[in-house]
């Protein structure tokens, strides 16, 4: 069965990028524009994976994290950041938060599926 | 989905995120200290960095990322938003949309422009920030985000001890690491000691330990030792607890760093100490190892799950009682639970089974429909298949109409079902065409927002304080409006800054507000967009217009002319009032172009002034150039249509009424006024001599100036929607006639151009002439 990854970004465009570098690799991808839609359809979505940005409206990805990690369901679900930060306290925050890795950006399609690969069994 | 397709999805949020960023920079320049308000600039510059960055853009991203430094000094209240401030913010998102341009359409900018606004804005960042946070900006960007691979063995060679989660140092020497640092010239792979002993943390967050040592199995031969020792009794275990600790021995090329790297998600969360032996004490090192070499055996984690500790297990099920858990564990599902080292994996299917369909709409990438993200669902459209449409829709029309007619013709008696399909036809074309019309339908925003721009940098220009106002900013237009719109409004804005404003110590001295005020506003009124232009500066000095066409000729000493008159005569071509000429609105290119380009989008300007208060431009445009709604009407037997929003009323002049007035003229008592009657034949050429107004139709009319003349046809045919095809395209413009169209019986009929036919009853000459007849 195909991986699930479940990313949340408000950047149509690295909305496009995720979909077709996970595309690519063989994963089924699921798509949301910020936090609140990204707890929105957790349930549904069902990921085995989240990929998420920080800066969102709504609800960034601090709350989104959050929000996951009350879910009994997901609560030890594998969550990387992506973050265009790598300076240590946007790291420090995400981490606390409850982030399991990250992925700086700019966007590298080798850097993503390595860092979800790293992060999955 | 190619990367050229995704760049222009790229390109076109940039727009939006521009769009975005300066709203929203006006409204903090407005006084607007809503967080959120800021959140969005910040994200919008943020934005536009993550996606530069992605496509190599490298200017654009260095520029964003000094940008976003100091929106984020604002954003975490180190820097107050003051006006200085947000005049900084406003030039750099300038700056940064031509920056996104010269991306996108090649180009470069003016690299002075650029380095000026970093440097002011680093100013702005490092004046207010505390030394300590050592982020501040370097005096050449070297864009963070553009930089490659993070280097997490740096990071982790220099652990932080200030850990807010009590993170302690681990215990680790610098020594060793010296050592490792001499490594590369020895021949020998590096052996080192690893022990690796995760906290209740590593797991909550999703890391796993067999995960991990799998990755560092992958970068070396390694062998590993697992420590139970801390295991406690079955009674008093926490489910969710870290007993287990590993001790591993990794013979890796990467050395230190590439093992810590292994670790860089989790050396928070687990104590990890790496030891790299002296490569030349290597033998006696490997026999001190205090572990016994247990092969790993890592085909295991492919499949299940036999030798996973259970406090790997922190799944689906509560902190509960360990005894309550053992006893439910005879219970089924309790045994899915507590063996699946995989926490997921068994809710996963579950719910699979469950919702097998959920899921199917959202990979598909539909996101974007799927309603939830509180805006309304919205799909891009490239324009040119809306286009398509619309002219299908023309063409439909168009048939319906010639169906009809040729029913019409062979009507016989009993055809009514005929008819009513024919009327429901008839309908749904209508319909069918105002929904497509309505795809094109564009709030002009936009333009607004473009405008505010200019002001600004006209402002700049001539030393005057400026602010604009906008007002109905949603209300909607066809899209061809908005694009062809922007031209004229940028001169007209420019004229209002440059010559309408007067200099703020002028203002002052007169009482007013240094600061003047341009509006912008846009209103619906019957059928057509109003939009208003008002300065509050001067007001057009009439005297100095006089003079000026006095000198150009344009007008004699003698003549008596009308205020109203005097403040159009600047839409004449040639015509600047300005003493001297401005780098700003003396670029050749006067009132009489503004007008020219309204007219062509069937749109009338209009001037009101008044001296001291301001000038007030007034354009009245059609809401679509597709389709308008006309008056078929015969002039001399020919058909031509009249455009319905022109006229006001038609009437049957009756003898009486008709008055001579002068060698040619007449005019029409309408009510208690009297009105210029104007024959169309006469002006169009279609005959020589004036038809006589009492055979005909009088329509009344109502004028670019408000001014109304009546309009001599010699019948009405009927009204219709018609679809307008442009005689420019197609043939050639003719004066007197705004373009073409096809009845239903398949002919072509011109469309008066009322506002011309007006003007050349005054006395200016079409132009032209004689080339009307032989056009239909």
């Amino acid at each position: 069965m195909k991986k699930k990854v479940l990313t949340v970004d408000d950047s149509r465009t690295i909305r496009n990028m995720l979909l077709v570098t996970l595309n690519n690799a063989g994963f089924e991808t699921i798509q949301a524009e910020d936090g609140i839609e990204g707890l929105e359809v957790l349930e549904d979505a069902n990921p085995d994976v989240i990929v998420t940005d920080i800066n969102m409206p709504r609800l960034d990805g601090f709350g989104f994290i959050e929000g996951v990690r009350k879910n009994d369901k997901f609560r030890a679900i594998p969550i990387l950041v992506l973050t265009t930060e790598s300076d240590a306290e946007k790291k420090n925050r995400a981490r606390q938060a409850g982030a399991t890795g990250w992925i700086v950006k700019p966007f590298d399609p080798t850097k993503l599926i390595d860092a979800i690969e790293r992060v999955t069994a | 989905m190619d990367m050229n397709e995704i760049k222009e999805i790229f390109f076109q949020e940039c727009e939006e995120q521009l769009a975005e960023l300066e709203s929203g920079l006006l409204k903090m320049n407005d006084g607007d200290r809503d967080p959120e308000t800021v959140n969005a600039v910040f994200r919008a510059v943020h934005s536009i960095k993550g996606g530069a960055g992605a496509f190599g853009l490298d200017d654009l991203v260095a520029f964003a990322h000094v940008f976003e430094t100091t929106l984020d000094c604002v954003r975490s209240n180190k820097l107050d938003p003051g006006p200085e401030v947000l005049k900084t913010m406003l030039k750099s998102a300038d700056v940064l949309a031509d920056l996104t341009a010269a991306s996108r359409d090649g180009g470069t900018v003016d690299p002075s422009r650029t380095s000026v606004l970093v440097k002011e804005l680093e100013a702005l960042a490092n004046g207010q920030v505390p030394a300590p946070t050592a982020e501040a900006p370097a005096p050449a960007p070297a864009p963070k985000a553009a930089a490659p691979a993070p280097k997490p063995a740096a990071a982790a060679a220099t652990p932080k001890p200030t850990d807010e989660s009590g993170f302690q140092p681990v215990p680790f020497s610098f020594d060793d690491f010296g050592g490792e640092e001499a490594e590369p010239a020895a021949i020998e792979i590096p052996l080192c000691d690893v022990i690796f002993k995760p906290r209740p943390e590593l797991y909550s967050k999703g890391n796993e330990a067999t995960l991990l040592l799998r990755d560092l199995s992958r970068i070396g031969e390694m062998s590993i030792y697992c420590d139970m020792d801390a295991l406690p009794p079955l009674d008093q275990m926490d489910p969710e607890g870290a007993y287990f600790f590993w001790k591993i021995a990794i013979r890796t090329e990467k050395g230190e760093e590439g093992v810590r790297s292994v670790f860089e998600f989790a050396e928070w969360d687990c104590d990890l100490e790496v030891k790299v032996h002296e490569v030349s004490a290597e033998g006696s090192d490997e026999d001190e190892l205090p572990m016994q070499p247990v092969p790993f055996d890592l085909s295991a984690l492919d499949d299940t799950d036999e030798d996973h500790d259970h406090h790997e297990d922190h799944g689906d099920h509560h902190q509960e009682d360990i005894a309550a858990a053992i006893e439910a564990a005879k219970v089924a599902t309790a045994v899915v639970s507590m063996a699946a080292a995989a926490p997921q994996a068994a809710p996963v299917q579950a719910a699979a089974v469950n919702k097998p369909a959920a899921p199917a709409p959202a990979a598909a990438g539909n996101a974007e429909s799927s309603g939830s993200a509180g805006a309304n669902p919205t799909i891009r459209v490239d324009l040119d298949r809306v286009d398509r449409l619309i002219n299908l829709v023309g063409e439909l029309v168009i048939n319906q109409a010639m169906l009809s007619q040729s029913v019409i013709a062979n009507e016989t008696s009993g055809a009514t079902t005929i008819n009513t399909g024919l009327e429901e036809l008839q309908q749904l074309t209508r319909e069918i065409q105002d929904s497509v019309m309505a795809i094109r339908a564009q709030p002009v925003k936009p333009v607004f927002q473009r405008m505010s721009r200019i002001v600004r940098e006209v402002a700049d220009m001539v030393g005057k304080s400026v602010r604009l106002v906008t007002e109905g900013e949603n209300t909607e237009v066809d899209k061809t409006v908005i694009d062809k719109l922007a031209e004229p409004l940028t001169h007209m804005i420019r004229n209002a800054v440059d010559h309408g404003l007067e200099m703020p110590e002028k203002r002052e001295a007169l009482g007013k507000n240094p600061e003047g005020t341009v509006k912008l506003s846009a209103k619906h009124r019957s059928g057509r967009i109003v939009i208003e232009l008002s300065d509050d500066g001067a007001g057009i000095n009439r005297e100095k217009v006089r003079q000026k066409a006095i000198d150009n000729d344009l007008i004699t000493s003698e003549t008596n002319l009308s205020d109203e008159e005097i403040d159009n005569l600047i839409f004449h071509p040639g015509f600047s009032t300005a003493d001297k000429i401005t780098d700003v609105s003396g670029r050749g290119v006067g009132m009489d172009v503004v007008k020219r380009s309204i007219q062509a989008l069937g749109g009338r300007i209009n001037i009101s002034s008044r001296p001291g208060q301001g000038s007030t431009f007034t354009m009245s445009l059609p809401l679509t150039l597709a389709v308008l709604d006309g008056m078929v009407v015969t002039v001399a037997g020919q058909t031509l249509v009249v455009p319905l929003t022109a006229i006001v009323e038609t009437l049957q002049p009756e003898a009486s009424a008709i008055h001579s007035f002068g060698a040619s003229q007449r005019l029409i008592s309408i009510r208690d006024s009297f009105c210029p009657l104007v024959d169309v034949g006469r002006i169009l050429n279609f005959r020589s001599a004036q038809a006589n107004p009492t055979d005909g139709v009088a329509l009344l009319v109502e004028s670019e100036s408000g001014g109304q003349r009546a309009l001599m046809v010699d019948a009405i045919q009927g009204q219709r929607q018609v679809v307008i095809k442009s005689l420019e395209a197609n043939y050639t413009h003719v004066p007197g006639i705004a373009a073409a169209t096809i009845l239903g019986d398949g002919r072509v009929a011109l469309i008066l151009d009322v506002d011309a036919v007006v003007a050349a009853s005054r006395g200016q000459a079409l132009g032209g002439d004689g080339a009307l007849a032989a056009a239909s």
